[in-house]
Formats: structure tokens, C-alpha cells, sequence
């Protein structure tokens, strides 16, 4: 009954989308004020039954319904109840519906809570996100159905991954699809803005928030996808330059130069195609790594003829919807005048420059990850990875760094270039101290790269608090708190990149109970280790203790996991953080003499790129807030006086 | 972005268990005693793709046939041989797919190409549009 209420409701929301779409274009060629009444509340209802669809999928999850195909490939009875739940969407069809689910949501969202754009464009935003909602249900129905049932129902489940069953499923994927879909609005806007030629600085202030929310959960996504990889891959890599990872760079790059194009837009009225052809490519950049991802084709070309329906479904969307905005923007730009001019040395300029390097670096990872696709075509099968992206993007970063550090030291509209280059000049001075520091310290042993990556990130970090010189604290506004906070972030972010890799201490062991290892200050007693059970795994787990130049013990327990179904082996790391640093300890393999592999790293100041990623999300919200707060407080009083 | 690297990790696994009853070779986690070695050696390894994995390096890969390519670079950078020598002869022997560094084929120019051609597009936007400021 579950999953058929659960495909109904799905069914429904299709048609909602539809009748939604129906209602805008009619409304609007028209002109019927009384079909575009009924936009909004089509656009909640039909977030609404999405929602329900998904929460009957979410309980045939934590029922364990074996008569539900997608529940037998990917589930088991003897699953924590977290992963149960979590495993909704660790799958290709579950993920899909999670996606249609924030994509109702959003639609839902605008339908309710916008009321600064005109109303015009207000309804032609709400039917472009029915249009684009249609193609991914229609995806869903015909090439994904997450309810389809198998008859007779199997005794019990495949089982989850072991690697996806960690509380990181629970929160990366959502949060990350939050991000994804979220963009799809500003796509919308940007649709319906073309549609009705209103693209001026109040349409660029209505988007605005949009943006931001959806580019704060990217962060969040991305920087929560990265630390799980980190912990659980068992490595102590972060970032592997993976397709499946440049996924999610792609709109994470378009977004960011979307909201600082968007606030030249909303403040100076400048940037006005550009800021809409970057609305556009950003959901674009999603939906394309949602391809990638998706159609399989990113493993080889070959790969994709496994499912061509899937993969042929998801192009041929992406044809659609990326092909129709750009036939709409090459339309209908024309029409839209051209923004305010300004001055070489301006705060504009700055932020041209960051939306040129962010574009570069954007195009860069595209090729770079669609590259090999090309030439497996030509029958040539080549790799592009760590190497290509940081040596070419790597240096462009580093300048979007220090373009980052000048831009808010820079007034808007004109600036004299000898007063921006005096305001740069502790900065200046810092880099100059901390390269002598380092290069004092460590010459010989630090990469070119990971040196100017420390250098520019002290004198970065400098450069971003600058702006908050001279300034009385209490009366900063709240949005100039959230631009400082996330500069701040992407500076330690990249302190703790650069550090990572530069001071990394890497020691592999063979060890047996009762041996001491000793590596960057640290010895690490191996003391035992023992067979362990939890639900539906196995282990065995050494008892160690750690103690530092004499100091305190402390103890870790790297594990060694068997998980019967599927079958599979699963490291997990023992971290042990510290302010300057973080400890990571992993058990590996028996070396047949009754020793054991045990990997050991000490990281110095690893953990600076996710508190920077959490930082720049917070900053993002804290400019979300101080930017709307003044809105909300009027509405909440407009309705309080009513 | 974590499905991939789940699968890939599944696959590493996989064989891993099968063939532990095979000694791991020498080298496969075990560092060079000379860290300026060492270092030249990881350096390399993470620069070289584990085939029978979905998009990692040898570097960090649990697979056996990994840790045998960790064992071999490590000997041969200890018997004197340069990363790139390796390299070259990892290619030979496994085609271009095995190193992450993308070679100087010419299939590959305008991948190398690509950054200046970006930058120099960009700076070509760029003027046209201060251009017409300045005329307007």
C-alpha cells in the first residue's frame, strides 16, 4: 500500500507540474489574472505530495519491506536503524527522488516566501521551475521508479555498502542536493526575468537570498563530503580530484561567482547578462554533474551502453534545459540594457576579476574531467587528475586569493590604485615575514605550491579582517560580519590545504601488541587488540595509546570491520585532533608473523580546511540574515498591524 | 561524490581478501629508510592510477595490485632510477591511462592549451568591455 501511495502521490506532482506550467503560459500570453491565482497554491501542493512520495519511501526503508525492489538491492533487516533511514538515498533511484523532492520544495519555497519580485516574473519564475521539475519526473517514472515491487517478495535484503553506512550519509547527500537543486531556482529566475525583461537591480535583490541559501548548503555538502571521505577512506586523502567530487566543484564555482556578480548587480546595476548567463550555467553545472554521476559514463564511455536508457533520458534533459535557457538568453538579451559603467580601479572590477578566475578555474575542471571521455572516444584512454588540477588551477586560485583579499579594501564605483595598493600593505608585509618564516624553516622540504599557498593564506587571512579596521564592531553590519567570516574561512581553508601538505608525516608500520611507534613527536603504544561486534558487523580493533613528548596518554582504537552483507572489509581511522593537528590511525592487514600494518600520519593543521568550510558557510548565512533581516522584520510587523 | 569512491573501495577490497593468503610484496607498506627517497617515491605513487580501482591512486588504495606497483616503485626509485624513468615505463607497460599526469601525446595539446586560452579569452572580454565603457 506504502509504495503505492508513495508512486500516486509521485504521479500526482507530475501533473501538478504540469497543470502549473499550463497556468503560467496561459496566465501570462493572456493576461488572466485568475489562472495565475491558482499558481501558487499548485506550486505548495505539488512540494507537498513530492514530500509524501518520499516519506512513504523513507518508511518502506525503516519497515525493511522486502516486496519493494529498490528495498532488496540496497537495504538489509539487520541494519541500524540510521542507515536504514539514511539508505533511502544511497541509491540511483532514492537519490533521484530526494532530487525532485528538494526540487518541490524549492518550488514550494518561492511560491510562498517571495514577494520582491514583480509579480509577472514572479509567476514566470514559478513556471520554469515546473518545467524543469516535468523533465526529472518524468525521469523518474519512466526510467527510475523507486516504488516498483518484486513478486514474491524476497526473504531479505543486499545490504547497503558498508563504506555509506556512517552517519555521513545521513547528512552529506541531503545537504549536498539542497545546494544542487537549490541553484535550480536561480536558473528559474533568470528564465523568468528573460521572459518578462525585467533584469535590474531589484530583480538581482529578490535572487539574491536564493542564491545564498542554496550556495551555503553546497558548502556545507561539500565540505561534510570531503572530511567523510577523509575519515573513512582510511588514507588521509581529502580531495582526489575524483569526477564524482568535480561533480560538485562545478556549481560550487558557478555559484560563488553568481553571488558576487550579484551583488555588483543589486548594488550598482551593473553586470546584467552576466549575471543571468551565470544563473544559468550554475544549475546547468549541477544537472551536468548530475549526468555524470548518473548515466555511469564518467567510469568509460563503454559503461554508459550498460544503461543507455538512464544515461540517454538524463542528456537528453540536460540538451533540453541547458540548450532552451541558452536559445532564450541569445533571444532575448538583446533586449536587456546594458548596466551601469564603472572605473578600472573599482570594487566592480575586483569582482569581475574574481568572476573571471572563477570561470576560468570552472572551465578548467570541466575539461578536465570530460578530457577523457574525448579521448577514449578517439580510442585513446588517458587519466587527467591531481596533477593537471593543481598545476593549472592551483596558481589561478592562489591569484583569486589575493583578488579576494583587495576587493573589499577597494570602494566601489572608483578607487585610486595608490590607496588600494597602501591599504594592501600589512598584508603585504605579512606574506613577506611568514615567506622568510618558512622558507628559514623548511627549505628544501616544501613544494612551490604548498609554500605560496601558506604565504598567501597568513597574509590573506590579514588582508580579509582588514576591512573591519577602524571600524566600530557593534555597528558592522551583519552582512559586512558574513563577508569577512567567509573570506577569513577560505583563507584558513587554504592555510590548512597548504600545511596538509607540506608537513604531512607519514609513517607505515608492522607492528605487534606491545611495540612502541614513533613518528613526528608522538609515541603510539600498541597494546592489544581484540575481536569486537556491533549490528550487523564484525571487527577487530587494536587498543592503542598515544602520548606526545611525554605528555598524557590518550587512548585510540582503529578498527578493522567485516561486513557480511555485502561482503566487505572497511578500515576505520582513529583520529586524535589537537589544536595544531590531527592524529590519524589506521589498522590494516595481519603481516602473516603476528604482526599488523598499521599507517600512522601526523597532519599539522589539517583540520583548518573544514573549519574554513564551515566558517564560509557561516559567513554565507550571516550575509543571508543581515541582508533579509530588515524585510522580515517589516513583513512580521506589517502582519502584526493587520 | 561519495558513491564513486564507495564502489571503487569495494572493488579495491574485493581481491584484496581473496588473495591474502599471497605474502604482500615487500615494499607494498613499507617506507625506503632514506625519507629524500621516500618522499621522491610517494610523490610518484600519487601520481599513478590503481587499475584495478575506480579513480584512486596507488597511493591510497588497499588493492593488491596496488600495493605490488607501490612495491615495485619503491624498489626501483632505492635501485637509483628517476620518477619519471618509472613512469615512462609504467606507461609503456600499462598504456597512458595509468598515470594521473597527463602525457604530452598530441591528443593532448588543447587540454594543456586550455588554461592560457581560458585566461587569455577572459582578458579579451575583459578589454572589450572597458573599452566600451570608455567610449560610451
Amino acid at each position: 500500500m506504502i509504495a503505492e501511495a508513495g508512486l500516486a502521490a509521485l504521479w500526482l506532482a507530475a501533473a501538478l507540474a504540469l497543470l502549473q506550467l499550463v497556468l503560467v503560459v496561459f496566465g501570462l500570453a493572456g493576461r488572466k489574472e485568475e489562472l495565475l491565482g491558482a499558481v501558487r497554491p499548485v506550486a505548495v501542493s505539488q512540494g507537498l505530495l513530492t514530500l509524501l512520495a518520499f516519506l512513504s519511501l523513507i518508511l518502506l526503508f525503516l519497515r525493511s519491506d522486502m516486496s519493494v525492489m529498490l528495498v532488496v538491492t540496497n537495504s538489509h533487516s539487520m541494519k541500524p536503524w540510521l542507515y536504514k533511514f539514511a539508505g533511502t538515498w544511497g541509491n540511483h533511484e532514492g537519490s533521484m527522488l530526494l532530487w525532485v523532492t528538494v526540487m518541490g520544495a524549492a518550488g514550494s519555497a518561492v511560491a510562498l516566501f517571495e514577494r520582491a519580485l514583480g509579480r509577472s516574473t514572479h509567476m514566470a519564475t514559478l513556471g520554469a521551475q515546473a518545467a524543469i521539475s516535468l523533465g526529472f519526473y518524468a525521469f523518474l517514472l519512466f526510467s527510475s521508479n523507486p516504488f516498483a515491487r518484486i513478486d514474491p517478495p524476497a526473504a531479505d535484503g543486499q545490504g547497503l555498502n558498508p563504506l555509506l553506512q556512517d552517519p555521513g550519509l545521513a547528512f552529506h547527500p541531503p545537504t549536498l542536493y539542497l545546494g544542487y537543486v537549490g541553484l535550480s531556482v536561480a536558473f528559474s529566475f533568470a528564465l523568468g526575468a528573460l521572459l518578462t525583461r525585467q533584469v535590474d537591480a531589484a530583480f538581482a535583490r529578490a535572487m539574491r537570498p536564493w542564491v545564498l541559501a542554496a550556495w551555503v548548503m553546497l558548502t556545507l555538502g561539500i565540505t561534510a563530503g570531503s572530511y567523510w571521505a577523509y575519515y573513512e577512506l582510511g588514507w588521509g586523502g581529502w580531495w582526489f580530484w575524483d569526477p564524482v567530487e568535480n561533480a560538485s566543484l562545478m556549481p560550487w564555482l558557478a555559484a560563488t561567482a553568481l553571488l558576487h556578480s550579484v551583488t555588483v548587480l543589486a548594488t550598482r546595476d551593473a553586470l546584467r547578462a552576466w549575471t543571468v548567463m551565470l544563473a544559468v550555467i550554475a544549475f546547468s553545472m549541477s544537472m551536468v554533474g548530475t549526468f555524470l554521476v548518473r548515466s555511469g559514463i564518467l567510469t568509460s564511455v563503454h559503461a554508459f551502453a550498460v544503461d543507455p536508457e538512464r544515461g540517454t533520458f538524463i542528456l537528453a534533459l540536460l540538451a533540453i534545459y541547458i540548450g532552451g535557457a541558452f536559445a532564450l538568453f541569445g533571444w532575448r538579451i538583446g533586449a536587456v540594457r546594458e548596466g551601469a559603467p564603472f572605473e578600472l580601479v573599482s570594487r566592480e572590477t575586483m569582482l569581475v576579476v574574481n568572476n573571471l578566475l572563477l570561470s576560468v578555474i570552472l572551465g578548467l575542471v570541466l575539461i578536465g574531467t570530460l578530457y577523457p571521455l574525448l579521448t577514449e572516444a578517439f580510442g585513446h584512454k588517458v587519466s587527467v587528475g591531481a596533477p593537471y588540477f593543481d598545476r593549472m588551477a592551483g596558481p589561478i586560485a592562489l591569484v583569486l586569493m589575493i583578488a579576494m583579499a583587495a576587493g573589499p579594501l577597494t570602494r566601489w564605483r572608483r578607487d585610486r590604485f595608490r590607496a588600494v595598493a597602501g591599504r594592501l600593505l600589512i598584508p603585504a608585509a605579512v606574506a613577506l615575514v611568514t615567506l622568510a618564516l618558512v622558507v628559514a624553516l623548511a627549505w628544501g622540504r616544501i613544494g612551490v605550491l604548498p609554500l605560496a599557498g601558506l604565504v598567501i593564506a597568513v597574509a590573506v587571512a590579514v588582508g580579509s579582517v582588514a576591512p573591519l579596521w577602524k571600524r566600530n564592531l557593534r555597528r558592522t553590519p551583519l552582512f559586512t560580519w558574513g563577508m569577512v567570516i567567509a573570506h577569513l574561512g577560505c583563507a584558513v581553508s587554504l592555510g590548512g590545504m597548504a600545511s596538509d601538505s607540506a608537513f604531512t608525516v607519514e609513517k607505515l608500520a608492522a607492528a605487534r601488541p606491545g611495540d612502541t611507534i614513533e613518528t613526528a613527536g608522538w609515541a603510539l603504544r600498541f597494546t592489544r587488540i581484540m575481536p569486537i561486534a556491533g549490528d550487523n558487523w564484525t571487527a577487530l580493533q587494536a587498543d592503542m595509546t598515544a602520548s606526545r613528548d611525554g605528555g598524557g596518554a590518550v587512548e585510540l582504537h582503529p578498527q578493522s570491520r567485516f561486513f557480511a552483507s555485502p561482503p566487505t572489509t572497511t578500515t576505520e581511522a582513529a583520529l586524535l585532533t589537537r589544536w595544531n593537528g590531527q592524529l590519524y590511525v589506521v589498522l590494516g592487514q595481519e603481516t602473516g608473523d603476528g604482526r599488523w600494518q598499521v599507517r600512522v600520519w601526523w597532519k599539522p593543521f589539517v583540520t583548518f580546511i573544514w573549519l574554513g568550510g564551515i566558517m564560509i558557510a557561516l559567513g554565507g548565512a550571516l550575509a543571508l540574515v543581515g541582508r533579509e533581516r530588515r524585510g522580515w522584520l517589516m513583513k512580521w510587523r506589517a502582519r502584526a498591524a493587520a | 561524490m561519495r558513491g564513486l569512491l564507495a564502489v571503487m573501495l569495494l572493488l579495491a577490497s574485493a581481491p584484496a581478501l581473496a588473495q591474502s593468503a599471497l605474502p604482500p610484496a615487500p615494499y607494498a607498506d613499507r617506507q625506503i629508510d632514506d625519507p629524500a627517497l621516500e618522499r621522491k617515491a610517494r610523490g610518484l605513487m600519487e601520481t599513478i592510477r590503481c587499475l584495478t580501482c575506480q579513480s584512486q591512486s596507488i597511493a591510497d588504495s588497499n588493492a593488491s595490485m596496488a600495493g605490488d606497483m607501490r612495491s615495485e616503485i619503491r624498489q626501483r626509485i632505492m635501485a637509483g632510477e628517476t620518477p619519471e624513468h618509472i613512469r615512462a615505463w609504467l606507461i609503456e607497460r600499462y598504456g597512458d591511462w595509468v598515470s594521473y599526469e597527463p602525457t604530452a601525446a598530441p591528443i593532448l595539446w588543447p587540454l594543456w592549451a586550455a588554461p592560457a586560452v581560458l585566461l587569455f579569452l577572459g582578458l579579451l572580454l575583459l578589454r572589450a568591455r572597458i573599452k566600451r565603457r570608455k567610449r560610451s
